[in-house]
């Protein structure tokens, strides 16, 4: 225990590192995704195709690719990020926005095709028929899926600490390797830092799920 | 049938995979012959000695590395080659053993100690660092190198960067938990560490321009500016001390002092320095160190 304590302040330092990538990484997957499912469900074909794309390209490719090529493959395209917590937070957010993408596909699937039917017959546009029709509904069915990739996101972060972002798991290669034999302590400590931030959303996702729920 | 020959379609592409995979390691081998020194034909040694017995077999097995560019390093054409193996082929040819009966054989870290006490090989020159925990079952002639932290900058070095006082406000490369970030992290504060998980990402993150500086072991930078064309050189300031031994089967101080009896002889005459030119100094492009001096513990 005297190990967690005595460096505390370097375990707050990951912890706060991989809530800010989680969180901002978060954030742009859903921006970034809601584009794309639109995209993906859009009455144009070449649109439709670009998200296709997007999708099964980034959803089929390692992330640690990702993670790699933002880091040093786009310095080689003169298109280099300032720094590497950047790149490591593009590579988060591009990945995730496939996942979210296709989460937020499935739930306006599942929105029967009727009501996008209904607010075309009233000559709403399609920016409208998606953003005041659709989506509203289907946001309410993608819940628990978009649970899940917020959890996965928050664990896939820890590749960060292999690209010079001195988040939780970097944090965790480092204390084993300075105090020899303390593992399970530096372990337990970094498992509880990752619980905090995914236990806590695993509630406020049922909370929501349940506040949110139609029957149709 | 087609299993096969999709598994020999996979094998081919092994093999010319493999091929591409070390051009740094033949570009020492032309001058590294030359470097050898003349075989002593007329030696006579007490009987009963380890050296006795070697010279009337003939032959020799040295252990070294065959994956550290510029100290041991097993060429494309199957031909370990090196500083450590010059080293040992200087002690052979002391020794009254031709070139062709010496038998170099791998030892990794771990076994190193083991195929000594095994009798597996006759010596270990393999950037084998003398430590009290390992003279417990080994003993050791040398030190014949000092190894140390080094600092890896690009070609040119373009942020004049002579030593790791020069680090201060750089951005510098090297693995997260490694005792060298750790140095750079506590004696040189000033210095903005970024940290991989593997060094081959610092050459990467060196080779883009988004760190000023690798920093690590100048055995492993070594490797690196080996492998990384002309991207990089060596600052060649070592500013940590790792004495690199030659271990050998403990209590045969006879061979011990006979191996350090060499050694100096090869800094007065030259041939140290034509080992280390010729090798590990011919890829970083750096001077022959001063040659530490012997330990005869």
């Amino acid at each position: 225990m005297s190990v967690l304590i005595d460096n505390l302040p370097l375990l707050l330092r990951g912890f706060w590192m991989t809530l800010v990538l989680s969180v901002l990484g978060a954030l742009g997957a859903v921006v970034l995704g809601t584009l794309l499912a639109a995209l993906r469900v859009s009455p144009s074909a070449p649109l439709r195709g670009l998200g296709y794309l997007y999708v099964e390209l980034l959803r089929n490719t390692p992330l640690t690719v990702v993670f790699f090529f933002m880091a040093f493959g786009l310095p080689q395209l003169d298109l280099a990020l300032p720094n590497f917590f950047l790149s490591g937070l593009l590579a988060l957010v591009l990945y995730t926005s496939a996942f979210v993408c296709e989460a937020i596909r499935s739930g306006i699937n599942a929105v029967p095709p009727g009501q996008a039917e209904a607010a075309r017959a009233l000559g709403m546009p399609f920016g409208q028929v998606i953003g005041q029709v659709v989506l509203p509904q289907a946001v309410r069915t993608v819940i628990p899926p978009l649970g899940n990739v917020w959890i996965a996101l928050v664990k896939n972060s820890s590749i960060a600490s292999a690209f010079a972002v001195t988040e939780l798991t970097a944090v965790l290669t480092r204390l084993s390797n300075q105090t020899a034999g303390a593992l399970v302590a530096i372990g337990a400590g970094v498992t509880i830092g990752y619980l905090i931030i995914t236990l806590p959303s695993g509630y406020v996702v049922s909370r929501f799920e349940r506040r949110l729920a139609v029957l149709r | 049938m087609r299993i096969t020959r999709y598994a020999a379609a996979l094998a081919a592409a092994g093999v010319v995979l493999a091929g591409c995979s070390s051009e740094a390691g033949d570009q020492a081998e032309d001058s590294a012959a030359d470097a050898s020194a003349a075989v002593e034909t007329d030696v006579e040694f007490e009987a009963g000695t380890t050296m006795a017995e070697l010279n009337e077999a003939g032959t020799i097995t040295i252990g070294t590395k065959f994956d550290q560019p510029g100290f041991g390093l097993l060429n494309p054409s199957q031909v370990p080659e090196g500083f450590d193996v010059e080293i040992g082929k200087l002690i052979a040819a002391k020794l009254g053993i031709p070139e062709d009966g010496v038998e170099f054989v791998e030892t990794v870290s771990a076994n190193r100690e083991a195929f000594i006490q095994n009798g597996q090989v006759d010596l270990v020159v393999a950037t084998y660092t003398i430590n009290d925990k390992r003279k417990e079952v080994v003993d050791f002639a040398g030190p014949y190198y000092s190894a140390g932290q080094d600092i890896m900058v690009a070609a040119g070095n373009p942020e004049g960067i002579e030593g790791p006082e020069d680090l201060a406000g750089k951005n510098v490369c090297s693995v997260e938990g490694s005792t060298p970030a750790e140095n750079i992290r506590t004696s040189y504060p000033e210095a903005t560490l970024t940290l991989f998980d593997v060094y081959s990402k610092c050459a990467d993150a060196l080779a883009n321009g988004q760190v000023d500086a690798v920093t690590t072991d100048n055995v492993i930078l070594t490797g690196l500016v080996a492998n990384g064309g002309d991207a990089f050189e060596l600052v060649g300031n070592p500013f940590t001390e790792e004495p690199y031994g030659i271990g050998l089967p403990k209590g045969d101080t006879e061979f011990r002092n006979f191996i350090n009896d060499v050694l100096e002889e090869s800094y007065e005459d030259g041939s140290w320095a034509d080992a280390w030119d010729a090798t590990a100094g011919d890829i970083t492009g750096t001077e022959a160190p001063e040659p530490p001096a012997v330990d005869r513990y």
